[in-house]
């Protein structure tokens, strides 16, 4: 590891105009950055550290009934908080589906959303790799790619955005606040990320120096908390990134779909909300036939970007069964394996 | 719960005694390798390739040099020079080691330098300013990437082809045949603790905190390596977090006594987690073609088992993975052949089962693809074939419950009833479940061991041995055969091992290690009794007098007659009168030749799997296993019982989960970490059972022990794979079973 500045910010302009000098990097839980600076791949030449930032650390109901999330709540936290979890329980799944007990206890809202893409090559200094150094290459086009993007991927680069928390969060419409050096202002979760394009090292709209301080979801996002859920594809049944994985959320009135929000994970390299599926269930009875027609529409722009092909069929699955489990309702209490096909269902797979 | 009969008054051997060390494990105090620092201690840090091939053009030494904190950089400029090759392979079981010979590069994660200095994170920077330039050449990486030919042996010496009866003339005449093609992956070590040494030179003594699953062979290795006496090298390897074939001799450990040679301070070199992933050995990949018949009666006419497995450009060892097809099943006609391809890879060796875990999963899979096509329950099937004797070699078994453990396991699982066809069953929430079986065995084998027993004068015992214990509990089944071998508790004896200035106790692998330990240790037990025993029976003052050496038995410290239960004399009364401090006796065991010659010796098992499959996203998850094994004589239940846990795990992963993903050009590990190296984790292995199948074996040795550390992989890995066959219908036939090769284009 190099050696590197620390420096511990008591407020957030302080850390801000820290963070602004070039070869700044901010530290949350360090779960992401830490094992990036072991291995190479980032070398920030000063930490500012947020963890004794005040005020960054609440979750607040708002006056107009949605909420707002410091950017240093735990993970954890967030998803065992009652309320969180009773008003956005697709949100609470998504993140308890997420690496580890240990890891959750620590990481950050603000860090799970600036994770870095788990691509092998990216993580490998010794591969060519436009989004670690800007036109040397990208290793992973003819190599090992069977888990990269299907959707939003350019020649450039082909990886994918880890984060499960992200995926409900974006088809809820949440809004990312941020402090910089000019002000704060907000964007929403939806145009945080960027795709790659020409620019894979662009990873999101943050200038240099800007923290996330919050995050917020608005009031319309708790009325989908009777029929929302997150399902989550892995190679094992817990500890494991998501193949592809999807939320769904709906407002069921009168046995037809008054409001449908629709998201997946694991596809590109942002989470992906699919707003035409989303209008085409408007209006249909919730039904296999429009699930499916849903995950078509979402998929149908998807290409395979290597050895991954299969990941666009399982992706129109997960979206078809996160929208199924939607529909069938929110259970009670999240299952004990959550987000994963193995977790117990109300009503069966056929219900 | 089914623990309290298998306790029998008086002895410690049957019972389940929890691990001696246990405590300070789960305390944190027990002291491994790496938790030793000496005085002026020094922390090195390898380099490693980044290519598979070719040759280090430069290194920048200056930079690292010039990093605050940084000592020296060993690079084959300097690095100390050795007595011997180390290319040179002096001792059995040996390989090449990679010591900084020259700047040839023959595999990925190849140590190309060490950077030591007086903190870990100085050296790590250190090493990462080496900034190496390559000079690369083309790989081989695949199977496919290279001319096989066939080598002189396989595995540790046992020939590359096999026959007995004619394979050709037995499939033509089958009924039904089949011709399948299995591979598996490469799997590197990742035992808990990585490989690591604490190295300090006092002149030519050398004193070592290092984990070895070889004490003495690794002195030997080492003295040869550094032209030293082995008497004046030391090594300490009390607790081991782990070998499974991976810590038998010194690898990579000898850069870091090197690098305490060159700077004359004590140093320690622990490897990263992805440094694993290149010069400590893994299991080599394979590709295994199965051509199997039958008659119209199920009988099987002929087994082929031809295999095709990797090693390294520069160095031998061969997956032996055929060698599990020699003694399973009887057929008349057998036919095994390997053939290997160099690839540009660290050399494979030994790991949990080497060539029985992948030949296994090969010919249980290619078993119940037979049932199958005879229209046969897989149970029913392996008992048609049925082995009464070692079908290659025609000897009869030393003992064999493979009956008992398929009729133990099979009711415990519930298999009755299994539907005969795949996709039959599902669960109350449409989950596809599949049940399938597979056969376990390994051999019983033996080292040689010695080991050291003393009667003090007050009473107590002392017995001491340079066993291994690698959290198997080698420490704990090893001290209950010394105490019943001395006729004294536990709390009466003290036990040593885990360090090389006692008496040689074999290397801990091939399952042997209880088996030659123990029968050393029971031995040196029984022989200092009878030394005892001729004191007090010539003593006209003991009641023990004119008693006969046979007369008498070792039982709560005292001798007893067996005649009479009342003539009786503790060991401190005998010694004490007799003047003596106290009593010393030395015993060895080794396997017996004669019993070898005449019959074949293995442990068997049979492992039921259930698992469940998403029939839309082929997410799998083995959701019940049940094993039962016969292993000879278990010396204690609940440590065995946790060997047999661990290795169905391995199946597990075997079948499912464990795999290295190579980069087709490179040959790099792109997944050498423990978030993408997967193996189970809890919620991939919901229920475990392990039944004890009575055996007792009067000829594998003195005890009637055959080893249990491997055979739990063996037999589960297969049974998981055909679980998710009668799952699905879909017949994987790559391991790990991955996603997409269930779902195919349609629902699985
Ligand atoms: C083994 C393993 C398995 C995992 N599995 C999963 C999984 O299954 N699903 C999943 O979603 N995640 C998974 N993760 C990733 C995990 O969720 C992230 O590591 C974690 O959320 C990062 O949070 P942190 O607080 O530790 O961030 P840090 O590591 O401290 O920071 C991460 C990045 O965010 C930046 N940053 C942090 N906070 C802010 C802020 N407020 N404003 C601006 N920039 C900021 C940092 O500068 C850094 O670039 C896994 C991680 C590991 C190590
Ligand atoms: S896919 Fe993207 S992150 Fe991966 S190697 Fe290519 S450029 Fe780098």
């Amino acid at each position: 590891m190099n050696r590197f500045d620390y420096i511990r910010p008591g407020t957030v302009a302080e850390a801000v105009s820290a963070a602004a000098v070039p070869g700044s990097a901010y530290l949350a839980a360090g779960t992401n950055l830490l094992d990036l600076m072991k291995i190479g791949v980032a070398r920030p030449e000063r930490l500012v550290d947020l963890n004794y930032l005040p005020g960054l650390d609440a979750i607040e109901a708002l006056p107009d009934g949605g909420v707002r999330i410091g950017a240093r709540v735990r993970n954890a936290d967030l998803a065992q908080d009652p309320g969180f979890r009773r008003r956005f329980p697709a949100v609470a799944e998504a993140l308890l589906s997420g690496a580890s007990g240990q890891l959750r206890n620590m990481a950050t809202v603000g860090g799970n959303l600036l994770q870095r893409t788990r691509c092998p090559y990216f993580q490998d200094t010794a591969s060519a790799c436009n989004r670690r150094a800007p036109g040397s290459g990208c290793d992973a086009r003819g190599g090992e790619n069977r888990l990269h993007a299907v959707l939003g991927w350019s020649e450039a680069c082909i990886a994918t955005h880890p984060s499960d928390f992200c995926v409900p969060l974006v088809a809820l419409g949440a809004v990312v606040e941020i402090a910089g050096p000019a002000g704060p202002r907000e964007v929403p979760l939806a145009d945080f990320h960027l795709l790659p394009g020409a620019t894979p090292e662009r990873e999101s709209v943050l200038a240099p120096g800007e923290l996330v301080t919050a995050l917020r979801l608005p009031a319309e996002a708790a009325g989908f908390a009777a029929h929302a859920r997150y399902v989550k594809l892995r190679e094992r049944t817990s500890y494991a990134f998501a193949v592809v994985s999807a939320a769904a959320a709906l407002r069921i009135e009168d046995g037809r779909i008054a409001a449908a929000r629709l998201a997946l994970g694991g596809v590109a390299a942002k989470p992906w909300r699919a707003e035409a599926a989303e209008a085409a269930l408007v209006g249909a009875a919730p039904d296999a036939a429009a699930f499916q027609q849903a995950a078509e529409i979402a998929l149908a722009e998807a290409r395979p970007s290597g050895d991954n092909a299969f990941k666009i069929e399982l992706a129109r699955r997960i979206a078809r069964r996160a929208l199924r489990l939607a529909a069938a309702g929110t259970p009670e209490r999240l299952p004990a394996l959550p987000a994963s096909p193995f977790a117990p269902l109300s009503g069966g797979l056929h219900g | 719960m089914a623990e309290p009969q298998r306790i029998r008054h008086g002895s410690s051997l049957g019972q389940p005694i929890t691990r001696r060390d246990g405590v300070l494990k789960v305390t944190g105090q027990a002291r491994y390798a790496a938790d030793n620092h000496p005085p002026g201690l020094l922390h090195a840090v390898l380099a490693t390739s980044r290519i598979a091939r070719g040759r280090v053009a430069s290194l920048d030494v200056a930079a690292a040099r010039a990093h605050p904190g940084v000592v020296a950089v060993m690079t084959p400029e300097n690095r100390p020079p050795l007595a011997m090759d180390p290319d040179d392979k002096s001792v059995p079981f040996s390989f090449k080691l990679d010591l900084l010979q020259n700047d040839r590069v023959r595999y990925p994660g190849q140590p190309i330098a060490v950077v030591i200095a007086e903190t870990l994170e100085a050296a790590t920077e250190g090493a990462a300013l080496l900034a190496p330039r390559y000079e690369a050449e083309p790989a081989s990486v695949s199977l496919d990437d290279a001319e096989p030919f066939v080598p002189p042996m396989i595995g540790v010496g046992d020939p590359a082809e096999a026959h007995h009866g004619d394979v050709d003339a037995g499939l033509a005449a089958a009924a039904q045949r089949i011709d399948a093609t299995y591979e598996t992956p490469t799997q590197f070590h990742n035992a808990m603790e990585p490989h690591g040494v604490v190295a300090s030179w006092d002149g030519d003594r050398l004193s070592l905190d290092m984990p070895t699953q070889g004490l003495a062979m690794t002195q030997m290795r080492l003295a040869a390596l550094f032209g030293i006496p082995a008497e004046g090298i030391h090594i300490r390897s009390p607790f081991i977090g782990g070998g499974f074939g991976s810590k038998l001799l010194s690898g990579p450990q000898a850069l870091g006594i090197l690098a305490a040679r060159l700077v004359g301070r004590p140093v320690k070199l622990v490897l990263t987690r992805a440094q694993m992933y290149g010069p400590v050995s893994h299991r080599a990949p394979t590709r295994q073609r199965l051509r199997l018949g039958t008659a119209e009666d199920g009988a099987l006419t002929a087994l082929d088992h031809h295999v095709r497995a990797a090693t390294s450009r520069f160095d031998d060892f061969i997956e032996p993975s055929a060698s599990i097809s020699h003694t399973l099943y009887a057929a008349p006609a057998i036919a095994t052949r390997t053939e290997a391809v160099r690839l540009d890879a660290g050399t494979p060796g030994f790991m949990r089962a080497p060539g029985e875990a992948s030949g296994s999963i090969a010919l249980e899979s290619a078993i119940d693809e037979m049932a199958a096509a005879c229209g046969m329950d897989p149970l029913a099937f392996r008992l048609r074939n049925y082995a009464e004797v070692e079908p290659v070699s025609g000897k009869p078994f030393s003992s064999k419950a493979l009956r008992e453990c398929y009729a133990e396991g099979a009711a415990r699982f519930g298999w009755d009833g299994r539907p005969l066809a795949p996709r039959q069953m599902r669960d109350e929430q449409g989950l596809l479940v599949g049940w399938g079986m597979g056969t376990a065995t390994f051999p019983a084998m033996m080292f040689h061991g010695e080991a050291r027993a003393v009667i003090r004068r007050d009473g107590t015992g002392l017995v001491e041995t340079g066993a291994h214990d690698m959290g198997q509990g080698a420490w704990t089944a090893l001290a209950q055969i010394a105490a019943d071998s001395l006729g004294l508790n536990l709390a009466q004896l003290e036990f040593r091992s885990g360090s090389s200035d006692l008496p040689n106790a074999g290397l801990a692998g091939g399952s042997t290690h209880t088996a030659t330990a123990g029968g050393a240790v029971h031995a040196a037990g029984t022989q200092a009794i009878a030394r005892l025993t001729e004191v007090a029976v010539a003593d006209p003052r003991s009641p023990l007098f004119g008693a006969g050496n046979v007369g008498v038995v070792a039982r709560d410290g005292r001798l007893v007659r067996w005649d009479d239960e009342s003539r009786s004399e503790s060991f401190a009364d005998i010694l004490g009168r007799a003047g003596l401090p106290e009593i010393e006796a030395r015993g060895s065991a080794a396997g017996d030749a004669a019993a070898m010659e005449h019959y074949a010796m293995h442990a068997h098992g049979a492992v039921f799997a259930e698992v469940k499959v998403d029939p839309e996203l082929g997410q799998i998850r083995a959701t019940r296993l049940v094993g039962a094994f016969a292993a000879g004589r278990i010396i204690n239940p609940r440590l065995v019982r946790s060997q047999y846990y661990g290795g169905m795990i391995w199946g597990v992963s075997f079948a499912l989960h464990e795999g290295a993903v190579l980069d087709p050009r490179t040959g790099r590990v792109m997944n050498a970490d423990l978030a993408e190296y997967h193996v189970p984790v809890n919620a991939d292995v919901p229920s475990v059972e392990a039944i004890l199948v009575e055996e007792e074996d009067p000829h594998v040795n003195a005890l009637g022990i055959k080893g249990v550390g491997e055979i739990g992989i063996t037999g589960t890995a297969g049974a998981v794979a055909n679980a998710v066959w009668h799952a699905t219908g879909v017949r994987v036939r790559r391991f790990p079973i991955a996603i997409e090769q269930l779902i195919g284009g349609k629902e699985a």
